[in-house]
């Protein structure tokens, strides 16, 4: 093997570690939510994992300020919440969870993802 | 967002005895902190303005304002200071917002037309000139680099705006794929002018640019018919409607009808909202709620709904249900949640898609080095390329929510309202499905079906004009309608649970069920039997011992049972019926209808143990206590409009009261079905063998570009196809 064939495979299996670790080794930090929260659309969701208490009634207030069209829509599927996010305008969801458990929120064509965690 | 208070004695001089609100809305385009500053300053000087401070952070301002100020002083104070408020009044919210999504998406769409346009043009001079040997034009490189920095990095410009606010958040999209991509096919080209490596690759960035581009144009073009149903079901609705306040009829908006108007509608207008007709009469057209074709008579006391349209009479109605009560946004709001509810068959789907991207980054860097380090740089350099532009999650997030809107949409259209997904992927999956009886395959409402000679029916008018009893009834209507003139009746008394009886010109009669038939009812003994095995109530009418005739009463199936039912069978659906009534009766009904198995005396309460046991059911049902029922079953099919709490339980409301729907909407849950799959196999598919087929060389970058813009396309053009298929 000659010594470029080397640091070609040498980085190479560098950016596939370090890919896996940027992309799946992210911590997720839970927000706890009070009655409202605002989230912020640009890039994906931020904060992308938040905690809610069953029964309780809270307002995620988001906002978007990404042009990326792929953000335009909000849904939360397991609470049939389906909603276009226009540019720059706050669009305030209203949720009470009546089950406990994990419900994953996403973009329109599930490349975004956040989740809203019922205690 | 309006937070009401009264501030106490003593706050302010000023403001003592008024009343203020607090108002809170986001602006857009501030940059720094001091633009806060300037738009409080800005607000504070609207007259009636008591307290404002904006946060730059949450780009909103909060403001405290005396009831006499309005919205537009507000707006224009914002604007005047250079910047722009968003504020929404609550009424209109949903309205503005699907007006928001159209102005914005025409405004995206023409950009992005504009875009298409420019960078095909430049493209294909790009290309042109890349390939001298094969339309002879020879180019420089730096004149190829010229033309595609704009495709690049205009055209161009979303993909890296998403990558790098997705990779700030440690998330990749497919726009990262792209980006990554078409720069890496750049990049090596413009190293290649300075001699660092060899060969030319401006013509496949630019050209994979422009396609995707171009699928994502007809890709939008193709999704804004995907919620056509809504449009359609929106623009029903009436915009004004004639009130009649202090004798006077004004034209009123609407949003500003209240319960209990009184409003005029004349024919050819719609009905503005949902209430009962106080004076008048028409036929009215209440296909675009009901589905159901016919024009439906009305009269005083019937109830009107909102957007249907009156057709030949005039009347006056009160208005009972107005705003976001009305039907017709009940339905539009059944159908959007439908819409965005998730059905079962997407999870695995979603599963996928949340690794694919990183995945396939890693595979085009494996790619890479692997062809590499067999000595072929270069195609290692264009395999990267191929993989990295091949792979497409959006099929994958497109193919079911698609398929479940035009699915859902289209139900609507025929009056079947569908509640959610899950629903309509189950619903094709059911092998059994449980009937309640009446109401639901019966009328609901008995009618005179045998007479032994029309003879007796003066008598039997006479002696039945003052009852009470449902069977009566029946027999008054069948009388009422053939005009047979009634006498009267002395000496009429009830006997309760048994009959009447009355005297009528002297003569003593008794009408009603008789227990021992032996004695009075010899000749007719065989007649009545078998009609009483058939299910119906057979009263005779008696002459002192003499028997004069008999008449029969029975709660008729509807139209079309028959048919339903042995197409269910023939679709290997066992049907099932449950109801209160005695073994006899629901046996004969069961016997007319065509089903085999019945429950019969089964209490209300007992309806909903009862589906429990079956697997893979369906329960169809219509009134309250059908609602445990509804939603015990797998799918709870609710006929009618019937009640709220029906419509609840159920995953399917038949809004056209017509029993064929069962079959409608079980077709429209298969083909729907049908749809959502051949979208999830092309989409894995097409990812399973051609992200391979890239990575081992048998890809050109640009077919690949084309092949992934179609790919997305497909998905939503096949899923577009559930408007026409034939349900």
């Amino acid at each position: 093997m000659k010594i470029d064939n080397l640091i070609v495979s040498f980085i190479g299996l560098g950016l596939v570690v370090f890919i896996h670790w940027f992309f799946f080794g992210k911590k997720e930090k839970v927000t706890q939510m009070g009655d409202k929260i605002e989230i912020k659309v640009s890039g994906g969701y931020n904060p992308s994992v938040i905690k809610i208490k069953k029964g309780q009634t809270t307002t995620l207030s988001l906002i978007r300020t990404d042009e990326n069209t792929c953000l335009e829509e909000f849904v939360l599927w397991d609470f049939k919440i389906k909603k276009y996010l226009p540019l720059n305008q706050k669009v305030d969801i209203q949720i009470t969870p009546d089950k406990k458990g994990e419900f994953v929120f996403s973009c329109g064509m599930n490349m975004f993802h956040g989740k809203v965690i019922v205690v | 967002m309006w937070d009401e208070h009264v501030p106490r004695k003593g706050d302010s001089g000023l403001m003592e005895n008024k009343i203020t609100q607090k108002r809170s809305f986001p602006i857009v385009g501030m940059h720094c902190a001091s633009c806060a500053k300037l738009i409080e300053r800005s607000i504070s000087k609207v007259p009636g303005v008591v307290a404002c401070s904006v946060n730059y952070a949450s780009e909103s301002a909060s403001v405290e304002v005396g009831n006499n100020v309005d919205d537009k002083a507000l707006v224009n104070a914002v604007e005047s200071a250079g910047y722009k408020a968003i504020i929404s009044d609550n009424k209109n919210n949903e309205k503005s917002q699907e007006e928001l999504k159209e102005e914005e998406k025409k405004k995206e769409f023409k950009n992005l037309k504009l875009k298409v346009i420019v960078s095909a043009v430049l493209s294909t001079i790009v290309f042109v000139g890349s390939f001298p040997e094969w339309f002879g034009i020879m180019m420089e490189t730096w004149m190829l680099m010229l033309l595609s920095i704009p495709v690049q990095f205009w055209a161009g410009r979303e993909f890296y705006l998403a990558t790098w606010s997705g990779l700030r958040n440690r998330a990749a999209s497919m726009d990262t794929l792209i980006a990554i991509g078409t720069s890496a096919a750049f990049g090596y080209s413009v190293l290649s002018i300075f001699g660092i490596f060899k060969g030319m690759y401006f013509d496949t960035a630019a050209v994979i640019i422009t396609l995707i581009l171009l699928g994502r144009l007809l890709e939008a073009k193709a999704k804004s018919h995907t919620s056509d149903a809504i449009k359609k079901l929106l623009g029903l609705q009436a915009k004004t409607a004639k009130v009649l306040r202090n004798g006077q009829e004004i034209d009123v908006p609407i949003d500003e009808v209240v319960e209990g108007d009184l409003i005029r509608v004349r024919p050819g207008e719609k009905v503005p909202v949902d209430g009962t007709i106080t004076e008048g009469q028409s036929s009215i057209d209440e296909s675009m709620v009901t589905g159901e074709s016919i024009p439906v008579d009305k009269t005083v006391g019937a109830n009107v709904i909102g957007s249907t349209i009156n057709e030949t009479g005039s009347f006056v109605y009160k208005a009972t249900k107005v705003g976001s009560e009305t039907m017709l946004a009940r339905i539009v709001e059944m159908v959007k949640e439908a819409q965005s509810s998730r059905a079962p068959i997407q999870r695995m789907a979603d599963a996928v898609s949340s690794y694919f991207v990183p995945i396939v980054l890693m595979v085009a860097i494996a790619t890479f080095v692997v062809w590499f380090n067999f000595g072929f740089p270069l195609l290692a350099f264009v395999n990267l390329v191929a993989v990295l532009i091949i792979a497409c999650p959006c099929a994958m997030g497109l193919a079911t929510p698609t398929a479940i809107m035009v699915g859902t949409g289209r139900g609507a259209e025929k009056g079947i309202l569908i509640k959610d997904a899950a629903s309509l992927e189950t619903l094709h999956k059911i092998t059994t499905i449980i009937f309640d009886k009446t109401g639901t395959l019966t009328q609901g409402k008995p009618i005179v079906t045998d007479i032994s000679n029309s003879k007796i029916l003066p008598i039997v008018g006479s002696l039945e004009q003052g009852s009470e009893h449902s069977l009566g009834g029946a027999i008054m209507d069948y009388i009422k309608e053939r005009n047979i003139a009634v006498s009267k009746v002395t000496n009429f008394k009830a006997l309760i649970g048994k009959g009447v009886e009355g005297t009528i010109n002297k003569n003593n009669y008794f009408f009603g069920k008789v227990d021992d038939k032996s004695e009075e009812m010899t000749h007719h003994l065989n007649d009545v039997r078998k009609l009483e095995s058939e299910g119906k109530t057979v009263m005779v009418l008696l002459n002192g011992k003499r028997m004069l005739g008999y008449i029969a009463v029975a709660d008729t199936l509807k139209e079309g049972v028959r048919d339903v039912i042995q197409n269910l069978k023939d679709k290997k659906i066992t049907p099932w019926m449950v109801t209160g009534d005695n073994e006899r009766t629901a046996k004969a009904i069961a016997t007319l209808a065509g089903i085999d198995n019945v429950m019969s005396d089964v209490l209300p309460e007992e309806k909903a143990t009862k589906v429990n046991e079956f697997k893979n059911v369906a329960f169809v049902g219509d009134g309250i206590n059908d609602a445990p029922a509804l939603a015990s079953a797998n799918v709870g099919i609710a006929m009618g409009t019937g009640t709220d709490v029906a419509m609840e339980s159920a995953g399917v409301t038949l809004l056209n009261k017509d029993f064929r729907s069962i079959l409608t909407s079980i077709n429209l849950s298969k083909v729907t079905m049908r749809v959502i799959k051949q979208n999830l196999f092309w989409a894995f598919g097409y990812n399973v063998i051609l992200i391979p087929a890239a990575a081992f060389g048998l890809l050109n970058p640009m077919l690949a570009s084309f092949a992934m813009a179609a790919s997305s396309i497909s998905v939503v053009l096949n899923s577009l196809r559930l408007k026409k298929i034939k349900i």
